[in-house]
């Protein structure tokens, strides 16, 4: 059994309502740090617990906060980044929809702690179902005075809203984030300078993701001796991970991080093994931006280690024959899916993601789009799968935003595992119109 | 003042200076085309990335190169950088790629286009690209639209590269065209039919790299190259009234913003000489202006290969309005 | 089909209690900084105004951030969200993305497509009831495949689940049509 820190109480009936949150523990983080710490200690608590970014980056938390510039007289901001749009990552609509006080609570405690006296939580418009439901826990907060002018007493003023988004993955990128807050279109900004330094309205601003916030609350409950003590040396804590695909089980579960990758696929406690008794074909463990593991690589590494979650493991062989830990999407395929389509589904996504606004991305990523799209309904050739990874490179690290990066490693990986498959493509049109590669199982020359 | 080198030549320029100006002060091939960059338009820049450079050295104090590519025109330069432009081949080769990237969907009308001749586009590809296209693929397309009585937008020319949005939004206080929708879809347009109304709106078939702006009160009635530009000028209350006319024998063809070496407008203490849309439209004939000779133009070479910089011979026939 | 009839009553401006709403947004925010609400003042202007923006519709929200029309129609396009054009009652979004084409999404398209009697995503059935559109990546990957219909989820979707949803929608809009 791992240890809970997030969902330790998601099974009590009624959790989302102030009453039985409280009871429960509820605010008790936000009572400890405003009546007994400094801002200071808690920025500093939470660099000692190693916390990293639960949004994909894996910055870390503490290290991001310690950045915040305070010019006298200019507000600080906290954005809590609500947007979570990267296919395969559903669990900050878990959090948010179960535990909505966790994430106020969480609010709280680190808008304290950076000096913050205006927050907002920016969440993706398509959960407008959520932001009932936060909005709530927030009316339920301030009629409780945790939130609004002297919380506790302590001389402490915050607010807190909500803003919806309108249907955009890049607002999902911080600065782009910071852009739709302001009202305008989603391009992202060039860096520097950093949200840190000129953020929302030009002010100092911290984004962090809903999971990397939520967190804060156990870290200042227990101390982060006690957090430190859960996960692996460079992986502290537990971990929302939230699986889908072709699994028996799917859902989003807490993990301590160094759970081995072997047990969470096939464990009862976890995804209970590939649906249906089939097989395990491929993995991408940390949402679409990751790189894809074909199945000798998933459960140990190419040096033939075991393979944990956690953001070194995962990470272990580089691009060449690893992956990302990233937002915890965790995508199962089982022997009767093609990977070309998936990766031409994918192309498509990020093209249609794409904000438009530098060459490389705009035009590249619609490119590749179309030509996986020909590859897929065998109307492809030899030339395009190199063509492919030529384009994949030249958008490489030549984009304002990684969502270049982001668009151009699945493809790439796709390729370098699986490039018999995209041959196949080529080498028998007809059947790559009328049937799917996965279901031939192993399709041969004869076909 | 700090000091940084470009493709092996050391400046020393102020602090907060891009490595693009700084490039620019030193002069001549090193310094990188900009496609989206405007230097009197704050705000542009970073988009195209045509402008990518390496950076072999960070600084005197962290004299790690840089891992990526970075944009020239938004990157400042620090004490001790070392810039490599055409002395990288990392740089050419990406160059030729976002060229390759601008080019897909580019209908390589020039034939037919206005701009042919005075592109920054066609000389771009000229300069940095590869032969032949790898794009198999339908190219997307757009209806040619008016906006406003004197422009004319062909979106299908267009590199998304902002600076008539940026225009607009410094001279007027009443934008009416802007980026609509997103990615490859994204478009200039006024959404619904709206005319660009406003004295200063002629400023952006100037700042437009590209024939995706042109001048209607001009198109199609002579191919540049057969055009004589010469600096003009006139008493203007809106604008500076400083010009540049294209002759053909005693007609103005056209009339447009002088342009620097980069295809800038020219600044003058510190202030752009923008002009208004009466002096660019209406002003068609020779009278109204004050012809001061010819406009040296050395940065498309098929302007300046037409031997145009001949003793002026409208000088007795020019009169000024006073 | 909307009738002219409907169109005509769903056109700004807000009633006054939409209109305090609206305010209440725009106070979440510093002053001199309204326009920051616009992507929420867009989303409670489409639920009123007949669920999609109207150039009309844009301006009115430009005029109550005292902005441009052209700022509000450069956001409106940006967002996929939103619909610049009339859609049927109900608009049901289907995930297509890469996690929900592994449990089926694609077939749930066609099989709503063959119920709607429509041959393209985007199309409105005969009757004006439902338009099906695609959407990418919902957040409910592990519960596909699934469709957003306004604000509610619909999840693990079989072609059975679809039919019991186009009768829960018809009679519901067949019920508002009578209390009104
Ligand atoms: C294209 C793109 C999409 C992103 N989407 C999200 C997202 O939906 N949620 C999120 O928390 N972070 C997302 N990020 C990461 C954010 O930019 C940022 O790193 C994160 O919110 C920081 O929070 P953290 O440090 O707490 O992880 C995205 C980044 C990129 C480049
Ligand atoms: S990389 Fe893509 S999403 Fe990011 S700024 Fe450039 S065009 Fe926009
Ligand atoms: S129309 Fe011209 S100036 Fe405007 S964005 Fe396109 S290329 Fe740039
Ligand atoms: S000129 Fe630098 S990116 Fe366009
Ligand atoms: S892929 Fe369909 S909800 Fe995520």
């Amino acid at each position: 059994m791992g240890r809970k820190l997030l969902l330790e109480h998601i099974d009590v009936s009624g959790i989302e309502t102030y009453d039985v949150y409280r009871n429960h523990g509820g605010y008790k983080s936000v009572e400890k740090a405003l009546k007994t710490m400094s801002a200071q200690e808690v920025v500093e608590e939470v660099q000692k617990s190693a916390l990293r970014g639960r949004g994909g980056a894996g910055f870390p938390t503490g290290m991001k906060w310690s950045f915040l510039a305070k010019p006298e007289g200019v507000p600080r901001y906290l954005v809590c980044n609500a947007d979570e749009s990267e296919p395969g990552t559903f669990k900050d609509r878990f959090l948010m929809e179960k535990l909505p006080h966790l994430m106020v609570e969480g609010m709280i405690t680190s808008s304290y702690a950076l000096g913050a006296n205006t927050a907002y939580i920016y969440i993706r418009g398509e959960y407008m179902f959520v932001l009932d439901i936060l909005e709530k826990a927030i009316a339920e907060a301030y009629a409780k005075g945790w939130l609004g002018k002297n919380i506790l007493g302590s001389g402490y003023d915050l607010d807190l809203h909500v803003a919806p988004g309108g249907g955009a993955y890049i607002c999902g990128e911080e600065t782009a984030l910071l852009e739709s807050l302001e009202g305008k279109r989603g391009n992202p900004r060039m860096k520097p300078p950093f949200p840190a330094v000129k953020g929302l309205y030009g002010c100092p601003t911290v984004v962090n993701n809903v999971e990397s916030i939520c967190a804060v609350v156990p870290i200042i409950n227990i101390g982060a001796d006690e957090y430190l003590k859960i996960g692996t040396e460079k992986s502290s804590g537990t971990k929302l991970i939230s699986a889908c695909g072709n699994i028996a089980r799917p859902g989003v579960y807490e993990i301590e991080l160094g759970l081995s990758v072997e047990d969470f696929i096939y464990g009862d406690e976890w995804c209970r093994g590939i649906a249906n008794g089939k097989k395990l074909k491929a993995l991408i463990p940390g949402g679409s931006s990751v790189p894809i593991l074909p199945a000798h690589l998933i459960t140990s590494t190419a040096a033939g280690e075991r393979r944990y979650m956690s953001y070194e493991s995962l990470s272990d062989g580089g691009f060449a024959s690893g992956s990302m830990l990233g937002s915890g999407g965790f995508i199962v395929f089982d022997e009767d899916q093609c990977i070309v389509r998936n990766t031409w589904n994918f192309a498509r996504f990020y093209a249609h993601e794409s904000c438009g606004q530098c060459s490389p991305c705009r035009e590249g990523t619609s490119w590749m789009e179309k030509v996986l799209h020909r590859l897929e309904t065998g109307k492809g050739n030899m030339r395009d799968i190199d063509l492919l990874a030529e384009i994949n490179k030249k958008i490489e690290g030549n984009t304002i935003c990684p969502l270049g990066d982001a668009a151009a490693w699945p493809v790439a990986a796709a390729i370098r595992h699986f490039r018999e498959e995209f041959e196949w493509h080529v080498t028998h049109p007809n059947d790559a119109i009328t049937r799917n590669y996965g279901m031939l199982k192993t399709p041969s020359i004869t076909l | 003042m700090i000091k940084v080198t470009i493709d092996d030549i050391e400046i020393e320029v102020a602090e907060g200076t891009t490595i693009m100006n700084a490039a620019r002060m030193i002069g001549g091939d090193i310094v990188p085309p900009a496609m989206c960059y405007y230097s009197s338009l704050p705000g542009t820049g970073g988009k195209c990335r045509t402008c990518l450079v390496e950076i072999a050295a960070g600084s005197t104090k962290d004299p790690r190169p840089m891992p990526k590519l970075m944009v020239s025109c938004s990157t400042t330069v620090q004490d001790g950088m070392i810039v490599k432009n055409r002395t990288s081949e990392k740089v050419i080769e990406n160059r030729a790629a976002v060229v390759e990237f601008l080019l897909i969907n580019h209908p390589l009308d020039c034939p037919v286009c206005d701009q042919a001749g005075e592109c920054d586009l066609q000389d771009l590809g000229f300069s940095h690209g590869k032969e032949g296209s790898r794009y198999e693929e339908e190219k997307r397309t757009f209806e040619p639209i008016d906006i406003g009585e004197n422009i004319k937008l062909h979106m299908n020319r267009c590199i998304l590269c902002y600076r008539c949005v940026h225009v607009a939004n410094e001279l007027t206080d009443q934008r009416v065209h802007g980026a609509l929708h997103r990615g490859d879809h994204t478009e200039i347009s006024t959404y619904i039919e709206k005319a660009v109304d406003n004295e200063f709106s002629g400023n952006m078939i100037d700042v437009c790299p590209v024939g995706a702006l042109t001048d209607k009160s001009s198109r199609f009635k002579s191919r540049i190259w057969f055009l004589n530009p010469m600096n003009a000028s006139c008493e203007c209350k809106k604008c500076s009234g400083k010009a540049v006319v294209w002759m053909f024998g005693k007609q103005v063809y056209r009339v447009s913003v002088r342009q620097d070496k980069y295809g800038e407008v020219e600044v003058e203490d510190g202030k752009p000489n923008w002009i208004c849309n009466e002096c660019r439209f209406d002003k068609k004939d020779v009278s109204n202006w004050n012809i001061e000779g010819p406009r040296h133009i050395d940065r498309h070479s098929v302007i300046s290969q037409g031997h145009y910089e001949k003793p002026n011979p409208l000088k007795n026939a020019t009169k000024n309005i006073e | 089909m909307i009738s002219t009839l409907e169109t005509q009553a769903k056109r700004p401006p807000f009633s006054p209690e939409k209109l305090t709403e609206v305010q209440g947004v725009i106070k979440q925010f510093p002053e001199g900084k309204q326009k920051s609400a616009i992507l929420r003042v867009l989303h409670i202007a489409e639920e009123e105004f007949g669920g999609w923006l109207s150039p009309e519709t844009m301006d009115y929200v430009a005029e109550l951030l005292d902005i441009q029309s052209i700022e509000v129609y450069e956001v409106a396009t940006f967002y996929t969200m939103f619909n610049l054009k009339p859609t049927g009652k109900f608009v049901f979004e289907v995930c297509r993305t890469g996690p929900c084409m592994l449990v089926g999404s694609d077939e749930i398209i066609d099989y709503i497509k063959s119920k709607l009697g429509i041959s393209a995503v985007g199309e409105t059935s005969a009757d004006g009831m439902f338009t099906l559109k695609t959407a990418e990546c919902l957040g409910a990957c592990g519960y596909g495949p699934m469709l957003q219909c306004g604000k509610v989820y619909h999840e693990h979707l079989t072609p059975a689940k679809v039919d019991e949803l186009m009768d829960h929608y018809r009679a519901k809009y067949s019920s508002s049509i009578n209390q009104n």
